[in-house]
């Protein structure tokens, strides 16, 4: 279990150096931007090229098919400028609903949920905001009280296999991970943090209240603030707890921010995204047929889109299966829809469900991926990461993380967060990366040192990866035993460290390794009486013999009388009489 | 003498550097009874490495050495074998001076004694004869120098040896008789590690010794003398701990290093007895145990201090021993100080009771501790109790052997004053029995 959470009035210096970084690296930035730009004019002309065929799939317009894309491409404004007119025009507040399938090449299915409410309110403003629609309550609540600028929580279980998956379109961390950002009024940020961290454990039925100063980290360059942005949602209906929580991986997530409503961001609204995404083991639940359908996944169908929303749509991602020859889909879509996501073009087919004809004759939508061939390149992820723990024994390690950059012809600046927990004690001096065996010399490090029972290792480093490569981070720790009482219920299964992540600058992704699972030397939990009267006992031998000593001195010893004669001189002596 | 101790040094010089160049040289830096948090050279270039990070050293966990140290390796780092080697070359060289004066003031003493015929008739076998005493400071360089706790703790690169040499240094001053010096060095290793406090009392015992000043609360001269030592001693102490602050440019090194030898955060393994103890301590209880062991070094000044105040050298030896045992983060280069004493007393083995126990239990302790740390941590078959028991053993081991010193030093002067043997009232042969 891990978090972040930045004062933005500490970091702001920081960041800003941090940007020199990004800006010294505008290749990338700018080649990213070229490739945004290319995606977004194909669709025009494809749009028009699909009503010349005047078939039945037609090419979606560009402000809706940005819905689905994340926060990938909202740090470029440009990017995100196409949206905002359609938001200027939305009503007070907004629901929309989405859920995203991508058949993955292992055969599963991953499902990506999105529920995206929009509210135009002030929460910072004096008076109270106490009429709530759409927004809940509780969370608009805690946005007031706490000052939070922006709030990103997530759940998750099971890990995000990135190389036979790619990449998910919401990295997050396995276990739970908080990070907020605070408004500029907050002073005291660790005070705020401990009581956000209970009243969300409150919310969330969750331990958050474990979130302390041990395991959280002030990053100075990573988790900047996502700011102005867009986003997703899907159909509650789906949601089925017990089929939700038999899947591979599932992971929910919360988001709040601030958008902008204008160009000039002169007043802003609160968005919440809301985002289920779950990874279905196709062969487990489908009986080895490799058939899927939402009725199987889910079981149930699709009879209506959520009166609330204004969108609901379901998206399919048909990227690596353009002519169909991978899998079928049924019923056949309608719509087709393109979208840069991670600087990667997809394809997808669209379902809106607020159009009654998606729907069909029966009245329900139970969308059928039926696969043609089970074989297919798999699209190997550009960038991904993962690390493990080297050495044996219970004295020292080396933790050692593995960056691959599979792109043949470029190279990319990536962030690289680290958070250790300080029973493992890093020796930074030992820090070493490699890259094609060759020293790759960070461009910035920022290493904040842990305090023992107080805070966790900080290290944050900017690497470049070269094309075609594996970058590997090592650095040398030392087991520290502790206390008996700081132990886990189960200390001989090992320690669960946070993961790394990386954050990819010229278009942001963030990517998380597996936590890592670390013994650390025990003492004997059964006794902790035997050794404090142990111990003890070896003082008292030394306090002892010194006292003896000290208190003492030497006499000649003189033969002592028997035990009669000693008996008569106590009864003689309370005769009165003196002594034998 | 100087060939001797020429060929001494260039043995002790070879052996390091063989060691310094053999693989097990990483090894032994790793040996949690060699390095302690504190002394570890991995953490020192650690705070080497966060200095060039730009990170105050002592803003994490891991750096607990004094800010000159750091300062110092911040030079010297690439000649750090050459330093520590110099270190126990120092320590071992003004060990051989002290005790050669010493030797000297011993025999002076004996003679007046003699002369004044304050020695009872069959006392003669206790006296020392100049022939005896005369390879006592070789066999003390050589304890020291030879002594394998040294050369693991040298090869180890743990800054123990500078400490020794500091202490050693201020021994060798006190003996001959530099008060300023004296003080300078007592402030030093106090500034070092805070222990060597204790060290002041048989330092002004000594130099009153020296100056022919009475130890008598009633007297003027006394009092100033405690006065004039104790402004040198304080005033050199401001001095560094000063210099320090200017270095750093902040206060942040007096919890990291003094607060962190108070209040034993790290639990790392060693041959002292606190780890297991307070890794094990219930936690409403750990600050009393806290002030409980760490008074224990300072609490037996004052007793010696008056048993021992004709014998300032053995109290010094007293209280080297009751330091490296009680002690928050002992390692064996604390033992090896004191034992390099060990010839000095040599004249007391017939008083010994228990030698022979205690040296095999000593013995046999230094060869389980790796033993058993590697079935703990590497093999897994052992637990943590086991190398606790070999600590518990080899502090038994340390104080008995202490205090047997102390028994048979204490016997001697008491039969130096009233006889070898000692009869009963009516006649017979007695025994003596401390009462």
């Amino acid at each position: 279990m891990a978090a972040y959470r930045c004062s933005s009035a500490a970091v702001l210096v920081i960041l800003c150096s941090s940007w020199v970084f990004l800006v010294s690296n505008s290749q990338g930035t700018t080649q990213a931007g070229d490739h945004h730009a290319t995606a977004a004019d194909s669709p025009q002309t494809a749009e028009q090229t699909g009503e010349q065929l005047a078939s039945e799939e037609r090419w979606e317009a560009t402000e809706v098919q940005k819905a689905i894309i994340d926060d990938t491409e909202s740090n470029n404004p440009g990017a995100s400028a196409p949206e905002i007119p359609a938001s200027v025009t939305q009503p007070k507040d907004d629901f929309q609903e989405e859920l995203v399938i991508r058949p993955l090449h292992s055969g599963d299915v991953y499902a990506s949920f999105q529920f995206r409410t929009l509210w135009e309110t002030d929460f910072m403003r004096g008076n109270k905001v106490s009429h709530y629609r759409l927004f809940p309550k509780s969370l608009g609540q805690v946005i007031s009280k706490f000052s939070v600028r922006e709030l990103h929580i997530s759940f998750t279980q099971g890990y995000w296999r990135t190389m036979q998956w790619g990449q998910p379109f919401l990295p997050s961390p396995p276990g739970a991970e908080l990070w907020v950002w605070f408004q500029d009024s907050v002073t005291d940020v660790d005070g705020i943090w401990k009581e956000l961290t209970n009243v969300l454990s409150g919310i969330f039925c969750a331990s958050l209240n474990f979130i302390d100063s041990t395991n959280t980290v002030q990053p100075s360059a990573s988790f900047k603030p996502l700011g102005v942005g867009n986003g997703t949602a899907g159909l509650a209906v789906l949601l089925k707890s017990e089929k939700l929580f038999h899947s591979s991986f599932h992971s929910q997530a919360v988001h709040i921010r601030p958008v902008c409503q204008d160009w000039e961001c002169k007043t802003t609204s609160w968005e919440l995204r809301q985002t289920l995404n779950v990874v279905f083991d196709l062969h487990t639940s489908g009986q080895g047929k490799r058939e899927w359908s939402l009725f199987k996944m889910f079981s149930r169908t699709l009879t209506e889109a959520c009166p609330l929303a204004s969108s609901s749509k379901i998206y399919i991602d048909i990227t690596d299966n353009p002519q169909g020859e991978q899998f079928e889909l049924s019923p056949a879509p309608s719509l087709l829809s393109q979208a840069v996501v991670m600087g990667d073009r997809r394809t997808f087919s669209v379902y809106d469900l607020t159009q009654q004809v998606t729907f069909g004759t029966v009245r329900s939508l139970n969308l059928l991926i039926r696969w043609r061939s089970s074989d297919g390149d798999m699209l190997r992820p550009l960038l991904h990461a993962e690390r493990y723990v080297a050495g044996y024994g219970l004295q020292t390690g080396e933790i050692h993380t593995l960056m691959y950059n599979n792109h043949p012809y470029r190279s990319f600046p990536v962030l690289l967060l680290d958070s250790v927990p300080w029973y493992l004690r890093l020796y930074i001096h030992t820090l070493t990366v490699n890259s094609k065996g060759k020293d790759n010399k960070p461009s910035y490090i920022h290493y904040q040192p842990s305090k023992d029972r107080v805070r966790p290792h900080l290290l944050e480093m900017l690497v470049q990866l070269p094309p075609n490569s594996v970058t590997e981070v090592t650095v040398q720790f030392e087991r520290a035993l502790l206390k008996w009482t700081e132990y886990t219920p189960d200390p001989n299964h090992g320690f669960y460290v946070g993961f790394p992540c990386k954050e990819e600058s010229s278009y942001f992704v963030r990517i998380y390794t597996e936590p890592l699972l670390v013994n650390l030397p025990t003492p004997d939990f059964s006794m902790p009486y035997n050794v404090i009267c142990l111990t003890c006992t070896v003082v008292a031998v030394g306090y002892g013999s010194l006292y003896n000593l000290l208190t003492r001195s030497f006499q000649i010893e003189e033969p002592s009388p028997g035990l009669a004669k000693r008996i008569a001189n106590i009864i003689r002596k309370m005769r009165g009489v003196p002594p034998l | 003498m100087a060939a001797p101790l020429t060929v001494l040094l260039i043995v002790a010089v070879t052996i390091r550097a063989a060691l310094f160049r053999s693989s097990l040289a990483e090894l032994i830096a790793e040996r949690v009874e060699v390095v302690s948090p504190i002394t570890a050279w991995k953490r020192v270039v650690e705070g080497l490495a966060l200095l060039d990070l730009g990170v105050s050293p002592y803003s994490g966990d891991v750096f607990h050495e004094t800010p000159l140290i750091i300062y110092a390796f911040h030079f010297l780092v690439d000649y750090a074998e050459i330093t520590f080697m110099l270190a126990d070359v120092i320590t071992a060289v003004a060990l051989y001076m002290t005790v050669k004066d010493y030797n000297k003031q011993v025999f002076r003493k004996q003679k007046f004694a003699l002369e004044a015929d304050r020695y009872p008739h069959d006392c003669l076998e206790l006296i020392r004869s100049p022939r005896k005493m005369y390879y006592i400071p070789l066999k003390v360089a050589m304890f020291y120098l030879l002594n394998p706790f040294t050369i693991l703790s040298c090869v180890a690169k743990s800054t123990c040896g500078l400490n020794n040499s500091v202490i050693a240094l201020f021994i060798l001053s006190t003996i001959k008789g530099n008060v300023l010096l004296s003080a300078i060095f007592l402030s030093l290793a106090t500034y070092q590690s805070i222990y060597p406090l204790t060290l002041c009392a048989p330092a002004v015992l000594y130099l009153m010794q020296h100056q022919y000043i009475p130890v008598n609360f009633r007297r003027v001269s006394f009092w100033w003398f405690i006065v004039q030592y104790a402004f040198m001693y304080l005033g050199s102490l401001f001095v560094i701990i000063s210099l320090s602050f200017f270095l750093l440019g902040s206060w942040d090194y007096l919890p990291s290093v003094y607060g962190f030898i108070l209040s034993v955060p790290d639990l790392t393994p060693n041959i002292g007895l606190f780890w297991y103890f307070f890794a094990e301590m219930f936690e409403h209880f750990r600050l009393f145990f806290l002030c409980v062991f760490q008074i224990n070094v300072f609490f037996y000044t004052i007793p010696l201090s008056i048993k021992l105040k004709e014998h300032p050298v053995f109290l010094i030896f007293m209280q080297l021993a009751v330091i490296s045992i009680f002690k928050s983060y002992p390692t064996v280069g604390d033992i090896a100080l004191y034992m390099a004493f060990l010839p000095v007393w040599n004249h007391l083995h017939r008083f010994l009771r228990n030698i022979f126990l205690v040296s095999c239990v000593l013995l046999a302790c230094s060869a389980l501790f790796p033993v058993l740390w590697h079935l703990w941590i590497y093999a897994g078959s052992a637990n943590s109790n086991f190398y606790y028991a070999i600590t518990l053993l080899f502090n038994v081991a340390q104080i008995l052997l202490v205090s047997d010193y102390f028994y048979a030093f204490l016997r001697r002067e008491h039969h130096l004053t009233y006889g070898l043997y000692l009869k009963r009232k009516d006649g017979s042969e007695a025994t003596l029995i401390l009462k």
